[in-house]
């Protein structure tokens, strides 16, 4: 009994002796790391959750005034100087109504968008800010993103042109975000759009990551258990992710996307790695690459900086209040109706 | 460092007393002890499902004719036993004609046909999985139907930024069990598909109790001023989907509401 005790209480104290070593540094690193105004991609030491992987918790937003593509203006010019960021962040929240600011995405606070009073929304243009010094999020020499093969043109092309005439007909004919099934911004890979709606929260559990996006309450249960793909014929609207720990990187590939979500002209080919790295306490790095070979000649990559934010992450229910489907549709039966009156 | 060990080992004398406590505890009312997460809580993460017929009336009811009569024996209504405490429903006079008008037009009134959220507790048993996702600070519960979701803060309880279709998830552990305090949901939501309705004032205190390896003890105790005269309860195992590489799917039923919904309003010649 009393060497039993003895071996238990070593085991305790060489518990609480790796606790201590593993917390303190951890908490010195997230400190220095806040400090550091430009996040790296490379975090070495980020907090760790209670079973020991990289805690990539909370809540975050990808609102960024860095544009999806670099303007033409710009060349192969793939930063931007801190004194060129700060002019034009002053240049932005100045702008008049009306007025465009090469090289921001104001998204629903560009000043040409302005359709309702943006401080009722929570929106204060004065907070707008750059969350890197790139001039893109699409990285590389190029910034943009690569031109679409002809074949897949031809494909986008005979999908509308199959469509006109009938845009009005029944829901199917409606886009899917009209729809509530695919909301823009709840598509995956995940890019920023409007400023609303760009709250991320995510939850970590033993063997699985979950994403929650605000938008449509659009949630995946990402499993980092190394279990395979589901089957290649099950097709799915969010495609089917898995994942895996690479150091302190969560990398997530998904495939098994349905021809009907298409990601900038993409088709069900779609193959797409992001790569989660949290690069300081309220900064996480989200990079995805994408490849079709059915759609682009070759792979690209974008570079999202996610900012910590607070909540609450509201209740999404598109479907439940869509009253705008009926209405287009009936909007369209009663111009029909009169057309025939009309016509007799 | 001897002052360190000496602390240690008070910590172990009061880590030994509260296991103690805990068998006495356990004594009195023998309880399954789950297997504890990394911060050392009972581990219920993992993929779950009901296995009842509490979706089509939480009350006792014999099979019947289905409202799809071409489609045969696949859509009949299978029988069940209550999973309602007593299997009574207290509704108020009022609250228990309106439960009869819902369930005589429940393909045209039960917002499961159009694949609305479904709201708590409905969302624990309607017929598909859902999964547990446990962390410290929230745990989120993500439902294969309709893709719904909620977020259960576990820290000290906060109040909903307003109403919705889920509600506002408040939890808590006490022993073995996950307590969660939901409030806050809309009025538009039901129990089941026999029209059993709640108004905007329901509270829902839901408990999650392992009872073995793979299944809970799920219990809803329901309070709703305006439409029962008593709180009431439900209970049923959950139990754990235990296939390799089981996984929840995508079921974003919108486009199967369709016809319900918008059918009506299509082009006539069209199609």
């Amino acid at each position: 009994m009393g060497r039993r005790l003895l071996v238990s209480l070593a085991a305790l104290v060489a518990v609480v002796v790796m606790a201590l070593l593993t917390q303190t540094p951890a908490a010195g690193q997230t400190q220095a790391s806040a400090a550091k105004a430009s996040p790296a991609a490379k975090a070495s030491t980020p907090p760790r959750t209670a079973d020991g992987k990289p805690d990539l918790q909370g809540i975050w937003t990808n609102n960024t005034l860095t544009p999806f593509e670099r303007p033409k203006s710009l060349g192969a010019k793939e930063f931007y100087t801190d004194q060129e960021l700060a002019d034009l962040t002053k240049r932005i929240i100045e702008a008049r109504p009306g007025e465009r600011v090469e090289g921001a995405e104001l998204g629903a606070a560009n000043p040409q968008e302005v359709r309702y009073d943006l401080e009722l929304y929570g929106f204060d243009r004065t907070k707008l800010r750059y969350t890197s010094k790139r001039t893109s999020l699409v990285v590389g020499p190029e910034g943009v993103v690569p031109p679409m093969l002809p074949q897949a043109r031809q494909r986008n092309a005979d999908r509308v042109a199959k469509n006109k005439g009938h845009e009005f007909d029944g829901p199917e004919n409606r886009p899917l975000s009209e729809r509530c099934i695919m909301m823009g911004q709840e598509a995956i890979p995940m890019v920023p759009g409007a400023n609303e709606g760009n709250l991320l929260q995510i939850v970590q559990g033993p063997g699985y990551v979950t994403l929650l996006h605000e938008i449509d309450h659009s949630t995946r249960v990402i499993p980092t258990d190394g279990r395979p793909h589901v089957p290649q014929n099950i097709r799915l609207w969010q495609g089917d992710s898995v994942g895996h720990w690479e150091g302190n990187t969560l990398v997530v590939d998904t495939t098994n996307f349905t021809n009907l979500t298409a990601f900038r002209g993409s088709s069900e080919n779609l193959h797409l790695v992001e790569r989660f790295t949290r690069a300081a306490d309220d900064t996480l790095i989200y990079e995805f690459t994408v490849e079709d070979p059915t759609t682009w000649a070759k792979p690209w990559t974008a570079e999202v900086p996610w900012t910590k934010t607070t909540g609450p992450v509201y209740e999404y229910a598109c479907h439940e209040g869509n009253t705008m489907i009926a209405t287009i549709l009936r909007g369209a039966r009663v111009a029909e109706e009169e057309a025939a009156k009309k016509g007799k | 460092m001897r002052n360190w060990l000496s602390d240690s080992v008070i910590a172990c004398v009061v880590a030994a007393g509260l296991v103690l406590a805990a068998t006495h505890t356990a004594a009195q009312a023998p309880t399954y002890r789950a297997p504890r997460t990394a911060d050392g809580k009972p581990n219920l993460n993992g993929i779950w499902q009901a296995l009842n017929t509490a979706d089509w009336d939480l009350q006792g009811h014999a099979a019947a004719k289905g409202p799809a009569p071409l489609l045969g024996a696949v859509f009949a209504v299978p029988p069940g036993l209550s999973v309602v405490e007593g299997d009574e429903i207290p509704y108020l006079p009022a609250a228990a004609a309106k439960k009869k008008q819902n369930q005589a037009n429940w393909t045209t009134l039960d917002p499961e046909v159009k694949c609305y959220l479904p709201g708590v507790p409905r969302a624990t048993y309607l017929p598909y999985p859902f999964q547990i996702v446990q962390s410290p600070q929230n745990i989120l519960i993500s439902y294969e139907y309709a893709g719904a979701v909620r977020v259960v803060n576990m820290g000290a309880p906060t109040k909903a930024p307003g109403d919705s279709w889920m509600g506002w998830s408040n939890g808590r552990w006490e022993g073995e069990t996950l307590v969660i305090d939901v409030t806050s949901q809309l009025d538009n939501t039901w129990f089941d598909r026999a029209g059993n309705f709640h108004s905007d004032a329901l509270h829902v205190v839901e408990r999650y109790t392992p009872r073995s390896a793979d299944t809970l003890n799920y219990e809803a105790t329901i309070e709703d001023p305006k439409v029962f005269s008593r709180p009431w309860k439900i209970s049923m195992p959950l139990y754990r989907r235990v296939e390799k590489n089981a996984r929840l799917l995508e079921y974003k039923c919108v486009e199967f509401a369709d016809e319900v919904l918008y059918g009506a309003l299509r082009k006539k010649s069209s199609n």
